[in-house]
Parts: C-alpha cells; structure tokens; sequence
C-alpha cells in the first residue's frame, strides 16, 4: 500500500502547500499588547491589552461604539493599529505585510455580524470555500462531505447545503456562517454578536452549539455580544471594554464585586439582574435535582 | 515539511482484515490517505485508531464514512475520537452542494421559458414602473412642496457638474479627429474649407449630443442602478417605503429631472469643446486661422442644426434616467444582480438612445431641419 500512497501524494503534493503548523501549545493564543486604534481625531483604543487562555470561551462586552468589533478586526488583521502588538497563535499579526503574509489565516475561523456569506454559492460551496483555498490536495468528493457534514455541525437541516443564502432566514445565515467558519477545524474561532438578532429559543441553542463546539473540538472562542444571557451561559470569562482599554477580564462573579459604574450599570441593570436571577436558579434546580437523584438512591 | 497520515491494510490473528490508521488524522494531513482509500476497493472488517496522534471532525468523518461504507468496527479510539465520531455522524454527507441542477435538455427548454416569461414580465415591470413615475410626478405637481429640490441639484452636480472634464476633453478630442480626417478627404476635392462646416454641423446636430449621452449613460446610467440596486438588497428601499418616504419621489424623479436637464446643458457643452478641437487643429494643418474657423462656423451653421441637438438631448436623459433606476429597482437576491443590472442599464441606455437617434434625424429631415 505505501507504493500507492506514494504515488498519490507525488500526485498531490505539488498542489498542496509545504507548511504544516502544529497545534499552538502555549498558554495564550492571543496576545494584545498596547494596541491603540484611531479613526482621524476619534480614539477608539489607547493602550488596550488582553491575553485569551487557551481553551476558553471568552466573552467582549462594551457600550455601543467602544470598539468591540474593531478590536476583533485588529487581531484578525483586518484593522492594522497605530501603535501595539497583537500576537495570535504565536505569530504577530501586527508586524505581517499584506493579507498574504498572515500564515495562521487557516487555523482562524471568523463569524461576521451579518454572516457575509458569499451571496453568489450555496452555503455548502461557502464552506468548501476556504477548503479549496488551503488544502486543495483534498478529493472533491471528501470537500463535498465535509461541507454537508459541517452544515448539519452547525445546527442546520441537511437540505439546507444547497440553498443560497438570499434564501436562508437570519438565524440560519449565522449559522451558515459558523460551517463556514468551522471548515478548517480552527484553534480559534471568532463570533461577532452571534446570537444578536436571534429569538430566545435560536438564541439558547446557538449557545449550546457554541459550547458543545468548544467542548469537542477543543477551541478557543473569542465571542462578542451583548447577550447576558450568552455571557452568563458559556462564557468562562469576561472582558469589559470601556474608556479606549479592556478595564477588567474576569468571571461575571468576580467582576460583579468591582466598582466600575459602567461593570455595575450592566450586569446590575434590570436586564443584568434578570440574567443572573435566571443563571442562579439554573444552578439551584442543578442541585436540587442532584441532591434528589441522590436520595433515589 | 507536513506530515502526512498513513494506513496499514493487513489481516490479524482472526483473518479479519483491519485497517490501522496511524499518524495526524486531521483536515491538513488528510487528503492523500482519503484519496488512496477511496480507491482501494478492499474490505475492511475493523478499522484500528490506536496508533492516531490526533484527530478533527475531518479525520472522524473518513472513519466514520468508512465504518458506515464497509460495516466495520472501531477499537482503540480515543475519547475525543469517539465524540467527534458521533457528532459527525449526523449528516449523511451524501448529495451535492451546488444548487440542484436539471439535465441540459430540461435546462435548455427552462431556460427559454425563462426568457420569453422574463420578456413578459419585463414589460409589465416597465410599464408599472413608468406609471409610478407618471403618478409621483404627478402628485409633485399637485403639492410642489413635495419636490426634492435638494437631491435633484446634487445629482444635477454628480450628472452634470462633475462630467464637465472628461466630456470636455473626449469632445475636444472627437473634434479634432473630424476636423483632421475631414480635411483630408475633403482636400481632394480642393474644397477644405468645407472642414468648417463638416466640424460645426456635425458636431452641433449629431455627435456632441451622441457622445455626451453615451458618456453620461456609462458614468450616471451605472451609478443610478448600482446606487439604487444596493439600497434594495440592503433593505433601504423597504425602509423608505415603511416610513412612508415614496422610493420614486426620493430616488426615482430626482435622478431623472437631474439627467433631463443636464442632458442638454452637456450636449452643448460638448458641441462647443468639439468645434473648439475642430478650430484647434485646423489652425495647424489647414492654415485656418483659429479665430477665423469659429467666425465661420457662424456663417456655415444654420440655426436648426443647434435647435435639432438640444431637442433630443432631454429625451436621451430621460432614457439614461429611466433605464438606470429602472434596473437598480429589479434587483433582488444577491451582489452578482446588481453588476449585471448596471450592465443591462448602460446598454440598454446607450441601444435606446442611438435607436431614438435614428427616429429623431429621419424626422427632422422630414420636417425641413435637414
């Protein structure tokens, strides 16, 4: 059988690229140092930084309009900052020249607000998209399955692969936009306001999935929202953004004891407590039902 | 250098044959195991992972798809391995990913249907869409104050002012290859002076209004529907409408009044910058004094000839108008519609145009304007 391989891979290899990174073994996949970003007078960071742990779900809250999600475009380096380093996966983004010079791009997966599925392909050909782009020595046959299995990943009807996404409600286009992001079974995977938008049900379950992805795969989820109900669900710890830098990155409990106004506005607000309330009477039920299982026993 | 995945097919101790994958099992490492398993048309009656480094959804789905295909069975697979497995296992995988497709006969006869429905719908599109114009404009004549006057100057600017360069400039320069090339058959007959008149009347009654509308159709025309296409797929148009703000009267007949009295304007703009070409090169080829030409052009160019351009210069607006917010409205679905609508206005444009040209210089022959 080795000749064969043999043969295959002489076949393929001109095809596929040479590089082959291995899993990022260090503690923190993303590093950001001293960012600052400006758009002509506006400030929006100054002095920013933020270590993501390896293996968590991280959660960035923030007022409209403090940068959330041009924090997120600085470290996939859509946005390049005027001062600071941001490193992911061990590479530094800042210092890379030009798109093509970000060598990690495959083991990134990027959730955009709205989707941004490619309008003129089936969801399942956005998903073979960036399998094409990076391992074209794949089959078509096993890119055509991974694509299909990948849409059923993300919480979507089989049937679904071969729609267009004018065709797709809002809720599915997110989730369409996960298979896409999902393709390459990246280490980190970026979600912009996934479940903004979403009814409470779509809402609830696009967390489960968030986790249950987290879970198997492994991942390292770097997930914006305004959704408490997300942050106190499956987020293991929470950044707050607030006047041009990350004040606080902690769990909910301990950033409740903190006495930062805008910390105690949000998770205090009606809103907040609500969420909370709700998130503690989980837990309660939790125990409850395992101190009665016990007593089955 | 990558490190790839690796097999072994062999039969163990039960004359079973297992196959033991070994190495990384992940989407980078796969493709070239895949393939020679796919061709391998062998039976595996076990499938061994106990040699696997590391595994992703990518490595679970070919054990998985091989499980499925052969009905084999699975050992020494890690944890991780057999929950990736299982959450893999609820796709099929099977089917396509592009779009259905019919077989090429069905498609050839969808296709025309397509066609000749498109056509019948296409007019009933058009008509409704004229007559909305006729209604908002309409209830702009009955209430003024609901005229736009801010938009219908800004895109008399973006129509008209901001042309003024390049029409300018293609006009003085389609000028002086009339003047030039004239001059050259006309010199034959000894008759160059007639370059003047060949210069002025042309350019007056056919090509300044012509190359202006083409111009316009192609830079206002575009713009008007890519404009217009991408408030549409943006929900923009919806918007307006929920709020009560008439797409048409907002959009619509602001563009067109822009385009309808800017048309002329440029037309003669550009009838003057080509008779300026015209002068321009006459003074060096034909010995023509620069001032004398435009003296002559006076004397050589009946009246009719300026009237006959300006009047048909409204109407070529109004079609680059039309056609444009027109197709911008069709669009639907997705950003491939809106290239292909503006391609479809500025054709359809410059086509209606050089058609009414045609209709238009009949006439005014007819008419004692020849």
């Amino acid at each position: 059988m080795s000749e064969e391989l043999e043969e295959i891979r002489e076949d393929v290899a001109d095809a596929a690229h040479n590089r082959m990174p291995g899993p990022f073994r260090g503690e923190f996949p993303i590093v950001v140092e001293g960012v600052r970003n400006a758009f002509g007078e506006s400030v929006i960071h100054e002095g920013l930084s933020l270590k993501v742990r390896r293996g968590e779900i991280i959660g960035v809250v923030g007022g409209s309009g403090t940068g959330k999600s041009v924090l997120m475009r600085s470290i996939i380096g859509l946005q390049v900052p005027t001062e600071g380093r941001v490193e992911v996966l061990g590479e530094d983004i800042t210092a890379a020249r030009g798109d093509e010079d970000i060598d990690i791009r495959s083991r990134w997966g990027v959730l955009f607000q709205g989707g941004a599925l490619f309008s003129t392909l089936t969801v399942a050909e956005n998903v073979e998209v960036p399998l094409r782009e990076f391992y074209p020595e794949i089959s078509d046959e096993l890119r055509r399955e991974i694509a299909r299995f990948k849409v059923v990943l993300s919480g979507l009807p089989e049937d679904a692969a071969n729609k267009y996404p004018a065709e797709l409600s809002g809720g599915m286009k997110k989730r369409a936009g996960l298979a896409r992001a999902l393709a390459l079974d990246p280490e980190l995977l970026f979600l912009d306001e996934p479940t903004a938008g979403l009814d409470p049900i779509g809402a609830a379950a696009f967390d489960a999935l968030t986790r249950e992805l987290q879970d198997t795969l492994g991942l390292t989820v770097f997930l914006i929202t305004h959704d408490l109900d997300t942050l106190h669900e499956i987020c293991d710890r929470v950044a707050v953004i607030a006047d041009k830098r990350v004040i606080a990155v902690d769990t909910i409990d301990n950033l409740l004891k903190l006495d930062h106004p805008w910390i105690q506005e949000y998770f205090n607000g009606p809103r907040g407590r609500a969420a909370h309330v709700a998130q503690q009477r989980i837990v309660r039920t939790d125990k409850t039902m395992d101190k009665s299982a016990k007593a089955g026993d | 250098m990558r490190v790839w995945a690796d097999f072994t097919l062999e039969q163990d101790d039960a004359g079973q044959s297992v196959l033991a994958l070994s190495g990384p099992l992940t989407v980078s490492s796969i493709g070239v195991v895949d393939r020679a398993l796919r061709e391998s048309d062998a039976a595996i009656a076990r499938i061994d992972l106990s040699q696997v480094a590391e595994i992703d959804t990518v490595g679970a789905w070919t054990v998985w798809r091989l499980l499925r295909d052969h009905d084999a069975q699975l050992t020494g697979a890690s944890d991780q391995a057999e929950r990736l497995i299982a959450a893999v296992s609820k796709s099929s995988g099977d089917g396509h990913t592009a779009a259905p497709r019919l077989p090429l006969v069905a498609r050839t006869f969808q296709g025309v249907g397509h066609l000749v429905s498109g056509w019948g719908q296409g007019s009933i599109h058009i008509t409704s869409f004229l007559g909305a114009v006729l209604v908002g404009l309409w209830g702009i004549i009955r209430t003024p104050a609901r005229m736009r006057w801010l938009a219908v100057v800004r895109q008399a600017e973006l129509v008209g002012i901001s042309a003024l360069g390049i029409i300018g400039l293609m006009s003085f320069l389609v000028g002086i290859v009339i003047a030039q090339q004239g001059a050259v058959q006309l010199e034959q007959f000894g008759a160059e002076m007639l370059t003047v008149n060949l210069t002025g009347r042309i350019a007056l009654r056919e090509l300044g209004v012509l190359m202006t509308a083409i111009m316009v159709a192609g830079r206002s025309g575009s713009s008007f529907a890519a404009q217009i296409g991408t408030m549409k797929l943006t929900e923009e148009i919806d918007a307006m409408r929920t709020i009560g703000v008439s797409p048409v009267e907002a959009l619509v007949i602001p563009r067109i009044l822009a385009a309808v009295v800017m048309m002329p304007l440029l037309g003669f703009y550009a009838a003057l910058a080509a008779i300026v070409g015209g002068a321009f090169i006459s003074s060096f080829t034909l010995g023509i004094p620069f001032m004398t030409f435009l003296l002559r052009v006076q004397e050589v160019v009946p009246i009719h000839d300026v009237w006959v351009g300006l009047v048909k210069a409204p109407f070529f607006g109004l079609i680059i108008a039309m056609a444009g917010c027109y197709q911008g409205m069709q669009v639907k679905a997705n950003a491939e519609e809106v290239g292909l609508r503006t391609t479809m206005a500025v054709v359809q444009a410059i086509f209606m145009v050089i058609v009414l040209d045609a209709f238009f210089a009949v006439f005014f022959t007819e008419v004692g304007w020849g």
